[in-house]
């Protein structure tokens, strides 16, 4: 995998960005997750199912109590199958909650858990393969052992150790383990956790866009648009609209959907400056719409000439 | 950054008509605006199938669904060649690679695959893993052996091995009575249930590890698997010397055959991905490891199985039937369940399915 070269659109150039090649033949830009986000959503998730296992102990308890109730609070005649019962459900509950949350959302249709879609990431697997069960699998037994086990086996030495057992140096062991385990994402280029090695798989970030709306359907960019304020039709010259590129264009454009007056009035003057124009004030947004909707005219009609120009350099 | 989440869990359905066609000044954006509908239906369909899986959509949305993805496919390719609208771009670049997610996502739901698993693709991975078990037995056999010896040639080996000790009938200098008395069973069926849930939980953990370690090349899952394997050897030393191997061997085989059957499988699964990593052959080591690994982890869901087994049969069986032939029958009669499923039981594998070793 290599990082695919500029062709459109910001932040491309990223060291997060990969590509992918569908069968069609067609490339498509992916993002990696960053690591925070991960670190954030399995925070997230552990939160939930250590939340929900504690819901289910207290309710347990609360049953175990009424069961306690029902001897009269003599332990004795405590109905021992009725107890029994409330411990497998108990212990049934964790080991199934603990392999399934993980196991059944990531083959769900989202490929993620509650947390990656809380930060907005799914797991794929790597190159253009089909993502599969087995896969799944893997990655979730492997957690185990990165986290858990270590975690688990920490918090008892150090209990012991507050017990003044002498626990020599195995504390250290398993804390370089986790240590290990919990850089590894930051040992290899694409972020991969021991997990994601052995199942084939890494975690992408979710791809989330809305159509935006037709800029050269509105307001002075449209056929026959002309300013609202003043009722002028901007025209703009060959040589004018040769001074600048594609990068350009597409600042432009953003400025267009989400800027603020004051900045389309600094935009408005650097472009008057640059064409030579003498900036007027008042009717920038439709000086601007105009200026985008006859540059990209002019821009697209080259490109189907096969003459592009990537920014005012060039 | 992108907008957060949240907003788009409320402001959906939302959609504002397109305007005319004609009122739009260039081709690229008349281009856009003629297939606009097509890419929303799109993108439609996919919310819906990624909010709820495959009941919910209409059976001619889900036939169209792999014409629309090619179509917004090849609407994107032309675009990139004919447009300068970056945020269209943005936008078919994330609703092509969304239909990729789906149209080639997982093609079975867990309930569909555990089906497949069962009828045939658990015992296809196994048998692909057999030269991992062929070693995973041996060293398990010399785990035996090792333990034996270590605790014939120095008893204080045993209390190393088993260090609890205290009240713990098994010890070297024990009587025969004390010993055949921890053979014999419990009270009753009381807590054998709980007793059943508790061994699960904890086998199945300890199997997990041994798969999962094998992640470092592996050598701890064989450590692991001689480690536990020692503790048999030492027991087995200590019933020897009261003459009480047989009924040792009884009490054990109940549950012995389908749990050591299962520690081996996942040692083996686990040393499959180390020899994986370790001996690549021709692949890069990253795909040889993803390989190895989606191969193991059938393996390992077949584990988990065989430790609810091994535990029903530890808590109820063993403790009930305190007969030493009865016992070797039962042991006997699951070693050989086990021994036909995975050597025996061939189904043809279905065309394409994700569940044999081969696939992916």
């Amino acid at each position: 995998m290599s990082a695919r070269k500029t062709t459109s659109g910001p932040l491309r150039d990223d060291k997060r960005a990969r590509t992918l090649v569908t069968p069609e033949g067609l490339t498509l830009p992916i993002k990696l997750a960053s690591r925070s986000a991960r670190a954030g959503a399995l925070m997230i998730d552990v939160m939930i199912l250590v939340f929900s296992i504690i819901a289910v102990e207290l309710l347990l308890l609360w049953l175990a109590a009424g069961v306690l109730d029902g001897t009269a609070l003599d332990p004795g005649n405590l109905n021992q199958s009725a107890a029994e019962f409330l411990g497998i459900v108990l212990a049934l509950f964790v080991f199934v909650a603990w392999y399934g949350y993980f196991l059944v959302q990531e083959l769900g249709p989202r490929g993620a858990t509650l947390g990656k879609r809380i930060v907005g990431i799914r797991i794929a697997a790597r190159g253009a393969r089909r993502l599969t069960p087995e896969a799944v699998i893997a990655r979730n037994l492997l957690r185990d052992i990165e986290i858990f086990y270590p975690l688990v086996t920490l918090v008892v030495l150090l209990s012991m150790a507050g017990r003044e057992d002498d626990i020599g140096v195995l504390g250290w062991v398993v804390t370089g383990w986790f240590a290990l385990f919990l850089l590894f994402p930051f040992f290899n280029r694409d972020g991969l956790r021991a997990g994601d090695i052995i199942a084939g798989t890494w975690v992408v970030e979710r791809p989330r866009a809305k159509l935006a709306a037709v800029l050269s359907a509105q307001g002075a960019a449209a056929a026959a648009g002309a300013s609202e304020v003043t009722g002028v039709r901007y025209d703009f010259g060959e040589a004018e609209l040769s001074i600048y590129g594609e990068k350009e264009l597409q600042t432009l454009e953003r400025m267009l959907r989400d800027a603020q007056p004051d900045a389309l009035a600094a935009v408005h003057a650097a472009i008057c400056r640059k064409i030579g124009w003498n900036p007027g004030a008042g009717d920038e947004r439709a000086f601007l719409e105009a200026f985008y909707a006859q540059l990209r005219a002019k821009l697209e009609g080259d490109m189907r000439f096969g003459k592009r120009k990537a920014d005012k350099f060039s | 950054m992108k907008a957060p989440i949240i907003s788009s869990w409320f402001g959906r359905g939302a959609v504002a008509t397109p305007p005319d066609i004609e009122s739009a000044a260039l081709r690229s954006d008349r281009f856009r605006l003629e297939r606009e509908g097509e890419w929303r239906r799109l993108e439609d369909i996919l919310a819906r199938m990624e909010r709820g899986g495959l009941k919910r959509i209409a059976d001619d949305d889900l036939v169209a669904l792999p014409a629309l993805y090619r179509t917004a496919a090849s609407s994107l390719s032309v675009a990139r060649e004919t447009s300068l609208d970056a945020a269209t771009l943005a936008y078919l670049e994330a609703l092509v690679q969304r239909a990729w997610f789906q149209v080639y996502g997982p093609r079975q739901g867990f309930v569909r695959w555990l089906r497949g698993f069962l009828m045939g693709g658990w015992s296809r991975a196994v048998r692909a893993l057999w030269l991992d078990i062929c070693i995973a037995l041996f060293v398990m056999v010399a785990g035996t052996v090792v333990g034996w010896l270590l605790v014939a040639r120095d008893e204080a080996w045993y209390y190393r091995l088993f260090p609890a000790g205290g009240g713990d009938a098994r010890v070297p200098g024990a009587t025969r009575e004390q010993l055949l008395e921890s053979l014999s069973h419990d009270e009753g069926a009381y807590g054998l249930a709980g007793f059943a849930a508790q061994l699960f939980s904890n086998n199945s953990g300890v199997c997990i590890l041994a798969f999962a370690l094998g992640f470092a090349f592996g050598i701890p899952s064989l450590l692991l698997l001689v480690h536990n394997m020692a503790l048999l050897g030492a027991l087995l030393w200590l019933f020897n010397g009261q003459g009480l191997t047989v009924e040792l061997a009884a009490w054990l085989s109940v549950h012995g055959t389908t749990e050591l059957f299962g520690i081996l499988l996942s040692g083996a699964a686990g040393l499959h991905i180390g020899r994986a990593m370790a001996f690549p052959g021709k692949l890069p080591v990253l795909e040889s490891a993803a390989a190895a690994g989606r191969r193991s982890a059938v393996v390992m869901v077949g584990v988990v199985i065989m430790m609810i087994v091994a535990a029903l049969l530890e808590a109820f069986p063993r403790q009930l039937v305190e007969d030493t032939g009865s016992r070797f029958i039962i042991g006997g009669t699951m070693l050989i369940i086990w021994l036909s499923y995975f050597i025996l039981y061939r189904p043809a594998a279905p065309l394409g399915d994700a569940g044999s070793p081969e696939a992916g």
